[in-house]
């Protein structure tokens, strides 16, 4: 039950209270954070396995052994669930939501701290839950993070399908429960707790996008978890919701007249809006730190506020583009591709008011900046293959492909990466008073994105070719050969851009104890978080409530004394 | 420099409006202003987030009644016919026992809604207190919230006895698609009124307990809205197993 909201003015004392049960939404946003980046170098350690695997199917990787193909996979399952539950959902909304939300509105804390402190150790739970997959007999489950049945609903249909399976579904059946708890506390605390003057169109777009995030989270995560709960049900007590009559290894299965496409329809449900939740942060902090960096005003900001809004809405109208091929009548394909090709309307009224906020801005490349331009990059390359696939004809060629691989890699795994390296180099003066290291920044980055242009274009030929995915090995295989060479390109550059991330880690770790003290305004921003001291105290502002006079990215403002004019700056009279 | 204006109009208070002029001194959110939290505030953030818990709920249930619906047409092959045929079935379920705990849910609605409004009027009366020669007495108020926690437990006992009766009838979770969705909802609406009821019990517990009154009317608050969310979804779960056979 939500606990009315309460001002613990007084910092806690103890380790347990100050650093693991914190109620301080500061201490949960880097908690989160920190299981992120944990959950990003399992879920990248699984990708080298299979990308290895991918080139030396007979290897035999030390600790590992040789990857069968179930083993691989089990791999490419937990990959993606990892990746998609406890990174991309987690780092960008738990993790600098929590820490900022409240202090870019002018609130000492979110609106309900105790059930964020249960949001973020349920999410912990979930990740031991699912972690313990790999441990257990049978091992991770191999029926790929959308877990479509008969497969997954059936314990007889491979290695993983046993325990390994039910720990997924529980998993994510706990992380449902976690997300909904903390869309609760975005969505009350963004409504309700602003400070005087912080109206809503003078909220920051990173504040916008986390509250959007949480609106659709709200209405997506339930269904997912009445997906789970139908197949938990299927799998352990005989019912027939997902599973007709099926024969598995010569044995005829007790289930009869369920439907495989139930799942489909109630997962993707989930699914597509799950796709938005992960790349609207990313683009709320783009705008920030384009904005920021391009010493000009966000180009548009209402537009990109219902920009936001629109992508949103009809994220939740075109789950069908994911079932092209399940025989779907061909009426219903026409409305989900014509309402999926309307998304890439605000999509690129973003893009072009990114590129419009850049225009004639007097640049500073810092870190934060390469990564927001990047994410733009990557935005554009990963979202145009979108409307390639949203056409159902195209996609009778393309679906179960690599070219969907490399559509969903670059803009999940490489742009909204992206948001969160931006968001982690940008915030990291803030939330550790210190600077990150500029020249491992800048090697960080040109490496990460060439490299990550190398591993996923070539994705988009292999698919046109026709190479199917989740396919263990293509060697042995005489049609495959002329394609084996990109996949081998792409494993290299897979191990140079894996061993790159380490100079991010190594420079996260040095920086947070010894990198130079960090001032309160390092990058001379406008928004609440840097006005106050660095890092912050333990309600955000030191005593003093915040009045916003000023919206968000009031840069370049003529007549003002500095270049930027900070939004509790005292009212000009002019300004909006 | 912030300080709290105890006349600071209340909606002006955690919405972000405007400030009327070049603001003197700061104003506040409500939330933190010296030692006197403002209830008001409070009570309007903690229904704000009720409002988005009982939205997840709906999409639960939204969700569930959608495969139930897909789950009655779905056809399966039928060898002996050696055609395509309906197995969604049928499940004999109790409907006087049904009915009698849906008239108890009913019932206990109303006792809640009645706790509420007596703790919102001891909340209200509570600064008379402060008056001297003023005295309230100290008249125990109608056990309302005891009713309803009884009446609630009433509910999922009745429920308990349902399931029984179907076990008794030859209809498990596993019998039918049928049986399995009438199984499915009606644990899945207990198990959200088994919250409720806990909800409940912290609620009774916060009079015991002292806490003030303003804070244990916005326990009873809350939990009295999730408690009418949890009537109404029950009516619907009974309409739709009733008419959507």
């Amino acid at each position: 039950m939500a606990t009315p909201a309460t001002v613990h003015s007084h910092a806690p004392q103890g380790f347990i209270r100050k650093y693991i049960f914190s109620l301080d939404h500061k201490v949960i946003g880097i908690q989160y954070f920190f299981l992120a980046l944990t959950a990003v170098f399992v879920g990248m350690f699984l990708s080298l396995l299979m990308r290895i695997h991918m080139i030396w199917p007979a290897y035999s990787l030390p600790l590992v052994g040789e990857i069968k193909p179930e083993t691989y996979l089990s791999l490419l399952t937990m990959h993606g669930t990892i990746m998609v539950f406890f990174v991309l959902t987690t780092a960008p909304q738990g993790g600098f939501g929590n820490y900022f939300l409240p202090i870019q509105i002018g609130a000492p804390d979110m609106a309900f701290p105790v059930l964020n402190m249960l949001s973020f150790w349920t999410t912990f739970v979930g990740f031991v839950v699912i972690l313990a997959a790999f441990f257990v007999t049978g091992g991770a489950p191999l029926h790929g993070w959308t877990g479509y049945p008969p497969l997954s609903a059936l314990t007889s249909t491979g290695p993983g399908e046993q325990l390994g399976a039910d720990l997924w579904i529980t998993s994510i059946a706990i992380f449902c429960v976690a997300s909904l708890m903390g869309a609760l506390n975005f969505i009350t605390t963004t409504l309700d707790l602003r400070a005087k003057g912080m109206t809503m169109m003078r909220m920051p777009l990173t504040v916008w996008s986390w509250f959007i995030t949480a609106i659709l989270g709200l209405l997506a995560f339930g269904v997912l978890l009445s997906a789970g709960i139908l197949l938990l049900m299927d799998r352990n007590l005989g019912t027939s919701f997902y599973v007709p009559l099926v024969v598995v290894n010569g044995v005829v299965m007790g289930h009869k007249g369920g439907s495989p496409l139930l799942w489909q329809h109630l997962f993707w449900f989930f699914g597509h809006p799950e796709v938005y939740i992960a790349i609207l942060p990313g683009m709320g902090v783009a705008s920030q730190i384009l904005s920021t960096f391009s010493r000009k005003p966000i180009f548009g900001y209402r537009a990109m506020v219902y920009a936001m809004l629109s992508i949103g809405f009809f994220g939740f109208m075109v789950w069908g583009h994911h079932m092209f091929m399940s025989g779907m009548s061909p009426y219903s394909a026409f409305a989900f591709s014509l309402l999926t090709m309307c998304i890439g309307v605000p999509s690129a009224i973003k893009t072009f008011n990114w590129l419009g906020t850049m225009y004639k801005g007097r640049l500073r490349f810092h870190t934060p900046m390469l990564y927001a331009i990047g994410f733009v990059s990557l935005f554009v390359s990963g979202g145009l293959s979108g409307p390639f696939l949203a056409q159902p004809v195209l996609d009778i060629q393309l679906h179960d492909t690599y070219f969907v691989v490399g559509h969903f890699h670059l803009i999940m795994g490489v742009a909204a990466i992206f948001g969160i390296f931006a968001a982690t180099y940008y915030w990291f003066p803030k939330m550790f008073g210190r600077m990150m290291n500029e020249p491992l920044g800048k090697i960080h980055f040109f490496i990460t994105l060439a490299g990550t242009y190398a591993i996923f274009m070539p994705m988009h030929y292999l698919g046109m070719a026709g190479q199917t995915r989740r396919y263990s090995q293509f060697t042995e295989v005489a049609y495959q050969q002329k394609l084996l060479p990109l996949q081998t390109f792409m494993t290299y550059a897979a191990i140079i851009t894996i061993a790159a991330q380490f100079i991010f880690v190594i420079n996260l770790f040095w920086s947070m104890f010894k990198g130079p003290k960090a001032s309160d305004n390092p990058w001379e921003c406008t928004t609440l978080e840097w006005t106050t001291t660095t890092p912050p105290p333990h309600d955000n502002f030191g005593g003093v409530t915040p009045v916003v006079n000023h919206g968000p990215y009031e840069y370049g403002v003529p007549g003002a004394a500095r270049d930027y004019v900070m939004q509790t700056d005292p009212a000009t009279g002019t300004g909006h | 420099m912030a300080t709290y204006t105890p006349t600071t109009p209340i909606d002006h208070i955690g919405r972000g409006h405007k400030p009327p002029a070049p603001p003197v001194g700061g104003g506040d959110d409500g939330s933190r202003g010296g030692d006197v939290p403002n209830y008001g505030a409070r009570l309007r953030r903690a229904r704000l987030g009720l409002i988005c818990g009982i939205a997840t709920v709906c999409m639960v249930f939204i969700s569930l009644t959608s495969a139930y619906i897909v789950r009655q047409g779905l056809p399966t092959f039928d060898g002996a016919s050696n055609s395509y045929v309906r197995d969604w079935g049928k499940t004999d379920l109790p409907w006087a026992l049904l009915a009698i705990n849906t008239a108890l849910l009913l019932v206990s609605s109303l006792t809640m809604e009645f706790a509420r409004r007596s703790a919102a009027r001891q909340a209200a009366l509570a600064p008379l207190k402060s008056i001297p020669g003023v005295s309230l007495g100290n008249e125990k108020s109608f056990p309302w919230l005891g009713i309803t926690v009884l009446l609630g437990i009433g509910f999922l006992a009745g429920q308990w006895l349902a399931w029984g009766e179907l076990h008794d009838r030859g209809f498990y979770v596993s019998t039918n698609p049928s049986s399995s969705f009438a199984f499915l909802l009606t644990i899945a609406h207990a198990i959200h009124l088994g919250g409720g009821i806990i909800a409940l019990i912290w609620a009774a517990s916060a009079s015991l307990l002292q806490k003030p009154v303003e804070a244990r009317r916005i326990v009873v608050d809350i939990t009295a809205w999730y408690w009418h969310f949890m009537a109404v979804l029950w009516v619907y779960i009974f309409a739709l197993l009733g008419f959507a056979r």
